[in-house]
């Protein structure tokens, strides 16, 4: 093919007064592959086009092929950063379907993991926000933190990054004294550092001129372009999934809903800081829910659903009943409804929705995930045009895109 | 007095008579579907009346039925009514061989994308468009891959046998 | 009920406190020291690779966390990641490969100078992992000479440094005249690179 074939120009490009430039697929700036042409007059920003796709792997078609329990991984990766987020989601989507009812323990172990995700998330945002201001340290400082978070995850299901965690009904194991360890390590610790890391940037000269006052959007438009998430709650409005439509028993939990005013990057950032914070509060009530169930209660860590739970190896390898279901679950013989779902979870960037349609076969008929990273990038010629270059970097960085999620 | 799903079933029988049909509630959220010439009206009175006020469009895709002659291809919109916080789904219906639906791009600015995505997986072709083509898959593609009848592997590839994967 | 997991608490001590490169072979003296060209340019070489990091998904975290400080990759000589294929050594292939990307990895390949290696990290970049559907290119040697491996998904940081560490030995022991030879010629034309 001819060298420069895959850059595609805007029509009309022969007697131009503007400059076009690429930021390609590749390109330190973009957090995964999307592309954008700028059109510029000098340093502002006339028009800009965007060309998505460049990670598109068919979760939709993959997802019509595998059995309810090995749609997990693919959740996984739509938004790498939090994955335990968009696992339980999928979970209780299921569980929705099926009309199994989950213990409270389970609910309050759910929602630690899904919080620990949360601040995750936020984290590798608002540390990219500072490097691609130019500021590398805090970046630096808050990847040790995350790295406690892989640890926590490790200890319950094995894996850091993508864990596939969790079972429709609860948990694959129950979660151990180091677990529980690592998690007070935490609580104790992270506090101190996420103040350091505000302290970097939030009263900086140099941030505050850079992220104030660009890429802003009002509150109507962020509504008709369907924003949810921090990117909705920053233009001010408090509509949070969380609180709307609870799930996993986030009804118990005493926490409040960041806003900020006027929807530009500075906001977007502190409703993000703002968020961790409350995900820590959450944290720490959760955990001393957890703490109240003693003797037989606390070894509970999963529904009583024994046709969708896999049965635990010890059961399978001497108990004939337990090796039935296990048989049959691997194999993909469960009775699924006939019906269609529709669930939404909270996660980093907004409201994950799952819409499963099924017919009573091994697999889904038709499995649709509503990603907020797609729905909000649409907007973002809006969010930059007039502004200037620099500032189409920092909107991108702050609206937290992740490619995985906008592609699928 | 907060909205219910009788409210709104009543609204809209008593908007559209015979037009609006096969209302069910799966697992708590009213599902009704219309034809697909009058869907931009029904999204319209939607939008517009005080009560009902469902502004925000939560998602919108397709699903592919080869068995249904004449109704193959079902697009789906989610609403939402943030104040009151009631979701419901409205289904249109239309046939494989002339899958026109008129665009929603005018209500929603979400819609554009979503119908973009919908286009390129199903091949549903959405009248008024601003700018329709294909947002996912390299652009050359002259297939519409999410129909039931094409297979979801490369069959060009060389690498992997079928064969061992149960496909053979 | 869980197994009790052992944890390895034993921490192994420092044996010395700065580590050096090894000297290669050759003729020692007074006040010189004499030995092959390419041992030297290799040594050279392999301590100071400056990689680009191609991350798209899911592995390009993983390797953001191996920059950080626990898994420091600065400590093997990439403290300087470059973005621009004009002035770096080594390609680092990181997460899915689609079809519609495919063009821009080799582009960015043909605008990176000899001498150059590619490393495909993850199970997407090394044969399209658990993606085997119609939008994903199985495995980046479809489109690129790949010299290094790494699977995983994601691989663990170490996985990441040890095919990195893999890397250095190649550079290391990598030939003066390699990329001007018969071989290497053939290897690119079946690639369709002049």
């Amino acid at each position: 093919m001819k060298e420069h074939e895959h850059i595609r120009l805007p029509q009309g490009s022969i007697e131009k007064t503007t400059t076009t430039l690429n930021l390609g697929p590749t390109h330190p700036a973009t957090h995964g592959v999307f592309q954008n042409i700028l059109e510029l007059d000098g340093e502002r920003i006339v028009s800009a086009e965007q060309t998505i796709g460049y990670i598109h792997r068919a979760f939709e078609k993959l997802a019509e092929r595998r059995p309810l329990y090995q749609v997990t991984p693919l959740t996984d990766r739509l938004n790498y950063c939090s994955s335990p987020i968009n696992n339980m989601g999928w979970h209780l989507t299921c569980e929705k379907l099926l009309n199994i009812k989950t213990p409270k323990r389970v609910d309050y172990l759910r929602v630690i993991i899904m919080e620990l995700a949360r601040i995750a998330d936020h984290l590798i945002c608002n540390s990219i926000v500072g490097v691609d201001a130019g500021a590398y340290t805090g970046f630096l400082y808050v990847m040790q933190y995350r790295e406690l978070i892989y640890e926590i995850w490790e200890e319950v299901c094995g894996s850091r990054l993508t864990t596939t965690i969790g079972r429709i009904g609860g948990f694959e194991r129950n979660f151990n004294d180091i677990a529980f360890q690592k998690l007070e390590k935490f609580l104790k610790e992270y506090p101190n550092v996420l103040k350091e890391f505000i302290n970097l940037f939030e009263r900086n000269r140099i941030f505050i001129d850079r992220t104030q006052n660009t890429g802003g959007i009002s509150a109507e438009r962020a509504l008709n372009y369907g924003f949810t998430g921090p990117n909705l709650r920053a233009t001010g409005i408090d509509y949070d999934v969380r609180v709307h439509t609870p799930y996993s028993s986030y009804q118990d939990f005493d926490f409040k809903i960041p806003v900020g005013t006027t929807g530009d990057n500075y906001d977007r950032w502190q409703v993000r800081n703002e968020e961790m914070w409350q995900s820590l509060s959450i944290i720490e009530q959760a955990y001393r829910k957890v703490q109240e169930f003693k003797g037989a209660g606390a070894d509970v860590f999963h529904a009583d659903a024994p046709e969708y739970y896999l049965p635990e190896k010890e059961d399978v390898y001497t108990k004939m009943e337990a090796l039935i279901y296990h048989f049959k679950i691997v194999m993909g013989e469960i009775n699924i409804p006939v019906g269609e779902v529709y669930h939404s979870v909270e996660a980093g960037n907004g409201e994950l929705g799952f819409y499963l349609i099924s017919d009573g076969g091994r697999t889904p008929y038709r499995l649709h995930f509503r990603r907020p990273c797609f729905i909000y990038y649409q907007a973002f010629e809006e969010l930059t045009k007039g502004g200037m270059m620099s500032d189409a970097i920092m909107t991108m960085s702050s609206l937290n895109l992740i490619a995985g999620e906008m592609d699928a | 007095m907060s909205l219910t799903i009788e409210i709104v079933k009543q609204k809209l029988k008593s908007k559209f008579a015979e037009q609006v049909s096969a209302f069910t509630e799966p697992y708590g959220m009213l599902t009704f579907e219309a034809p697909k010439e009058i869907n931009l009206k029904v999204l319209n009175f939607l939008f517009d009346d005080e009560e009902l006020n469902f502004r925000f469009l939560t998602d919108l895709q397709a699903v592919h039925y080869p068995d249904q002659k004449g109704r193959e291809l079902v697009v789906v919109y989610h609403l939402h009514n943030l104040k009151d916080n009631l979701r419901i789904r409205f289904k249109v219906f239309t046939d494989i061989n002339t899958p026109d639906v008129y665009t929603a791009t005018g209500l929603f600015s979400a819609a554009n994308w979503m119908e973009r995505e919908t286009y390129d997986f199903y091949g549903v072709n959405f009248v008024g468009h601003p700018n329709l083509k294909r947002i996912l898959n390299v652009e050359e593609m002259d297939y519409f891959p999410m129909r039931k009848e094409f297979p979801l592997e490369d069959q060009t590839r060389i690498d992997k046998d079928d064969e061992m994967f149960g496909r053979g | 009920m869980s197994r009790p997991v052992s944890y390895n608490v034993n921490i192994k001590p420092l044996e010395t406190d700065i580590s050096m490169a090894d000297m290669p072979e050759g003729l020692k003296g007074e006040g010189f020291f004499a030995t092959s060209m390419d041992k030297v340019v290799g040594l050279a070489r392999k301590n100071s690779i400056w990689p680009l990091p191609f991350a798209t998904s899911c592995c390009g975290i993983e390797f953001m966390a191996t920059m950080g400080s626990h898994y420091d990759l600065a400590r093997f000589g990439s403290e300087r990641v470059g973005f621009s294929p004009r002035q770096c050594d080594l390609l680092m292939v990181m997460g899915t490969i689609a079809k519609k990307m495919g063009p821009v990895v080799k582009q960015v390949y043909l605008q990176m100078a000899e001498p150059r290696w590619v490393i495909a990290v993850g199970a997407c970049a090394c044969s399209g992992g658990i993606f085997d559907t119609y939008s994903v290119l199985q495995g980046i040697d479809q489109v690129v000479p790949v010299d290094v491996y790494v699977p995983g998904c994601p691989p663990r940081p170490e996985a990441i440094l040890d095919g990195f560490m893999r890397i250095q030995d190649l550079v290391g022991k990598e030939s003066l005249r390699r990329r001007n030879g018969e071989k290497y010629r053939q290897l690119l034309e079946s690639y369709g690179i002049q």
